[in-house]
């Protein structure tokens, strides 16, 4: 508690850290992660009160390709491997590492949002599913909609930093942005296990024994 | 004074905003305590819209078979009061005290993230506005504040003209206006949180902070754990209505009830949103007032958190009668007789602070002890139906109607105005008139008691809620009319207070730094605050830091020691100056890009819809890029 955030600061990188000990950013993304966990756990919810309560088809066990979203999974998790790399090139002022490794949670963050945009067509084009078919299509979609929509704001945010970091100012004093930015990420990440085991895993437990339609 | 310019730099040719005084001054301002008065006013304002709807409200039901207005244009009446009267009025005016308070309270420069906090405002801002476009267009939210499906679905919600199903987009206001609006409230408490948990002076401990801040810190993590359920429930019932899904839609295989569940795991924790801070605002005015401590002070903070607590435990307290049986009637009536333990320690701590006290009889004392009296009237009616069965006699009667107002009324807005009396010489450097003030508390007073204490009886003889009329055979008449006699006098009473406080603002005596002899950090400066708040940062060494300033010689420790002298009393002085963040355009031109792409959401035009949001996230990118700006300040330093 010895330097106050209110003495102000005199560089420009804006780092005010407060009685904690901790900067206010990141302090702040702590408890904004904790308001999206129950706005995921809200639509998770609804997913779950509604699961198996249609009667017209088509119902997830025969909607869902396991096998392509395990893939988009893995590339996901992957994404966040990358990510924990790039924070690490950026806190020891490596840039030329940072942009490789930045550039490559990108690329599979938009690696993961095609293979959603494929998943989405083909349930709709193939399968039939679509927003207002029945309850299974407006709940999926909903949750896993909302959860690319995560992934592309985070998209968007590392691809700025990346920009960002062709300015010539960028080095380790701004490594609290892309921590920042990295607990998103992996918060974006760690939802999606959940949704995954969820929604896709559980349904495979639990239709085990019923042939794929 | 000496101040220091940082070069400022331009982004997109828009020059960074330099304004001290002047309209621009106003929409850049990224100040709390400028930000705090917008919150203020803008607050007042919607109050007097919201009470002229509820004006309108008693003048249509002071005699059997009235015929003021239509039926169609009560249910609009009812839903824009109760929606304008808690996210319009009751939580800004909190969000005005918490901006302009706050920062003071700890003794920081100015909340963690100014123009962040610009955004939230002009959120609010554009969301009112929203909201009540809806009256221009003819097509006001008419479901009711907590919007039950299935009558906010297509095509219940849609009205017949001539025989034609015509699309009423009322529902799409509300639904969007309030989305609007929780991103404000979420925004804002993002802030309180880290300024709280991170900006305080040194010293000041957690268990050193003022009541009002810990209120608002518990407030604040229930605004952040609440909303996100009204956000996912909103956003599902735009979908229902938008795209055609069918979450709440019970011809399609939704539950109707569900929606209820989700409304209300918000809805609850937002009763205790609206009545946190002001309990915290009366647990200020309290102990200035009796000249004492607040009586038990670590007990009065946990009874506050575990409120904040239980609150989300609560919920289905509002729906014993939707048939969900025995046990989670039995359940959920406990949980809500438990909630009633820590508010009632509270009423102890309360009456325990005046007890003994040097009890001066002030305006913002009279509120105060106006609020310990009618919130205890509302809570025992409370009480009453957390018991199902008697839940089952007083759903959707006028008893819930008066036991809410109790709540409401003589429990959040009585302090909200103590409140606005007791900071009133801080705000503007001037006092109210002492009489003037008395007579427009009393005269609320009886007003207030004479429209919603008939209710209880009312609702007990079996008026409904939500009635556009009634015959004039049902013994209602004689007390109907009693309410709206109430009504129009607290109509009365509001104008003599706005009087009171507009001529205290032109014409009152100058006041002190410290007219109350106030305890908290925010009295030790300048009345109004200078534009950096403390010229030195404070350090703090107790609970009532001024009155261990003013008073040392009653700050004796256990053993009768004199409390430690004041070694470094003159606190931190920069030699660089303050910082002082610099103004912005984009928090306003953000929230006007969001304000825009709503309605091209509600009118389902892709291009406006798009347009305003893209507009939106450019301001925030500009936003980001332009930095935090600003200048040094060096103050004065008094030795």
């Amino acid at each position: 508690m010895s330097e106050l955030a209110a003495n102000g600061h005199h560089e420009e990188v804006d780092h005010e850290v407060g009685c904690l000990g901790i900067p206010h950013r990141k302090i702040m993304m702590w408890a904004f992660l904790g308001s999206d966990c129950m706005f995921f756990g809200a639509l998770i919810l609804t997913y779950l009160v509604y699961h198996h309560r249609h009667t017209e088809g088509p119902f997830p066990y025969e909607t869902f390709n396991v096998v392509v979203t395990s893939l988009s999974t893995f590339d996901l998790l992957a994404s966040s491997l990358f990510m924990v790399l790039t924070l690490a090139a950026i806190q020891r002022n490596d840039i030329k590492w940072f942009r490789i490794w930045c550039g490559l949670t990108v690329l599979l963050g938009l690696i993961f949002l095609g293979f959603q945009a494929y998943e989405f067509t083909e349930f709709v084009h193939e399968k039939g599913l679509t927003l207002s078919k029945n309850l299974f299509g407006s709940t999926f979609y909903l949750l896993t909609g909302t959860h690319g929509t995560h992934v592309a704001i985070g998209v968007l945010w590392l691809a700025s930093l990346l920009i960002y970091s062709f300015n010539g100012k960028f080095d380790a004093k701004r490594a609290l942005d892309v921590e920042i930015a990295g607990l998103y990420w992996h918060f974006v990440d760690i939802v999606w296990i959940v949704i995954f085991t969820v929604v896709y895993l559980l349904e495979i437990l639990q239709n085990a024994g019923v042939p794929k339609a | 004074m000496t101040v220091n310019a940082h070069p400022q730099s331009a982004i997109l040719g828009i020059p960074r905003p330099t304004a001290e005084r002047g309209l621009v001054s106003w929409l850049t301002t990224v100040d709390h305590k400028r930000i705090g008065i917008l919150y203020g006013i803008t607050a007042l304002f919607w109050f007097f819209w919201g009470g002229l709807e509820a004006v309108l409200i008693r003048t249509q039901l002071a005699f059997p078979n009235g015929q003021v207005v239509s039926a169609d244009t009560y249910n609009e009446l009812f839903t824009m009061h109760g929606t304008t009267m808690i996210f319009l009025v009751v939580m800004p005016l909190s969000a005005a005290f918490f901006n302009y308070l706050i920062p003071l309270m700890i003794g920081a420069r100015d909340v963690a993230f100014p123009r962040l906090n610009a955004f939230s405002y002009w959120m609010y801002f554009f969301g009112g506005i929203f909201l009540n476009t809806s009256w221009f267009v003819g097509q006001a939210p008419n479901g009711g504040w907590f919007g039950y499906a299935s009558l906010t679905e297509h095509p219940w919600s849609d009205m017949y003209k001539a025989g034609t199903l015509l699309t009423h987009h009322g529902i799409d206001f509300w639904t969007i206006g309030l989305q609007i609006l929780g991103i404000s409230s979420v925004v804002a408490s993002l802030n309180f949180i880290v300024t709280i948990i991170n900006m305080r002076a040194p010293g000041m401990t957690m268990m050193r902070l003022p009541v009002f801040v810990w209120m608002t810190l518990v407030t604040a993590f229930l605004v952040i754990l609440a909303f996100p359920f009204i956000t996912i429930a909103l956003l599902e019932l735009t979908f229902d209505r938008q795209f055609d899904t069918m979450f709440f839609n019970a011809t399609k295989g939704g539950f109707p009830i569900y929606w209820q569940h989700l409304f209300w795991v918000f809805g609850h924790p937002e009763v205790y949103i609206l009545i946190l801070p002001a309990m915290g605002i009366v647990s200020e005015i309290l102990p200035v007032f009796s000249r004492k401590p607040l009586f038990g002070y670590p007990v009065v903070v946990f009874s506050g958190a575990a409120i904040g607590f239980m609150g989300f435990t609560v919920w289905s307290h509002h729906m014993f009668t939707t048939g969900m049986g025995a046990i989670a009637n039995a359940a959920f009536s406990l949980t809500t007789m438990a909630i009633a333990v820590p508010t009632g320690v509270k009423i102890f701590n309360w009456v325990g602070t005046l007890w003994g006290g040097q009890i001066r009889f002030k305006v913002p004392l009279l509120y105060a002890v106006g609020f310990i009296s009618m919130f205890m009237i509302g809570g025992f009616s409370g009480l009453m139906h957390s018991s199902p069965p008697g839940d089952a006699q007083q759903q959707d009667t006028y008893f819930i109607v008066a036991h809410f107002h109790y709540v409401l009324i003589g429990g959040s807005l009585f302090a909200l105005f103590g409140g606005i009396y007791y900071w009133f010489p801080k705000f503007t450097g001037r006092l109210t008139c002492e009489k003037m003030g008395r007579f427009g508390f009393w005269l609320l007073f009886v007003g207030f008691n004479v429209t919603f204490f008939p209710m209880h009886w009312l609702g007990l003889n079996g008026m409904p809620r939500r009635i556009y009329t009634y015959p004039a055979d049902m013994g209602w008449n004689f007390w109907n009319l009693i309410c709206t006699i109430g009504v129009y006098t607290m109509l009365l009473a509001f104008l003599v207070i706005l009087h009171d406080l507009l001529n205290g603002y032109k014409r009152g005596a100058i006041a002190s730094n410290d007219p109350w002899d106030g305890r908290t950090l925010e009295w030790t400066i300048s009345s109004p605050p200078p534009v950096y708040n403390f010229a030195t940062v404070p350090v703090v060494h107790s609970r009532d830091e001024l009155w261990y300033r003013k008073y040392p010689e009653a700050f004796h420790d256990e053993a009768g020691h004199e409390a430690p002298a004041h070694g470094d009393d003159h606190g931190h002085h920069d030699a660089h100056g303050i910082h002082m963040p610099g103004q912005s355009w984009f928090p306003l031109l953000a929230s006007f890009g969001f304000f825009i792409g709503a309605f091209g959401l509600l009118y389902k035009v892709l291009l406006v819809g798009v347009g305003g949001a893209a507009f939106g996230f450019l301001n925030v990118y500009l936003w980001a890029l332009e930095g935090v700006g600003g200048y040094e300040i060096n103050p004065e330093v008094e030795s």
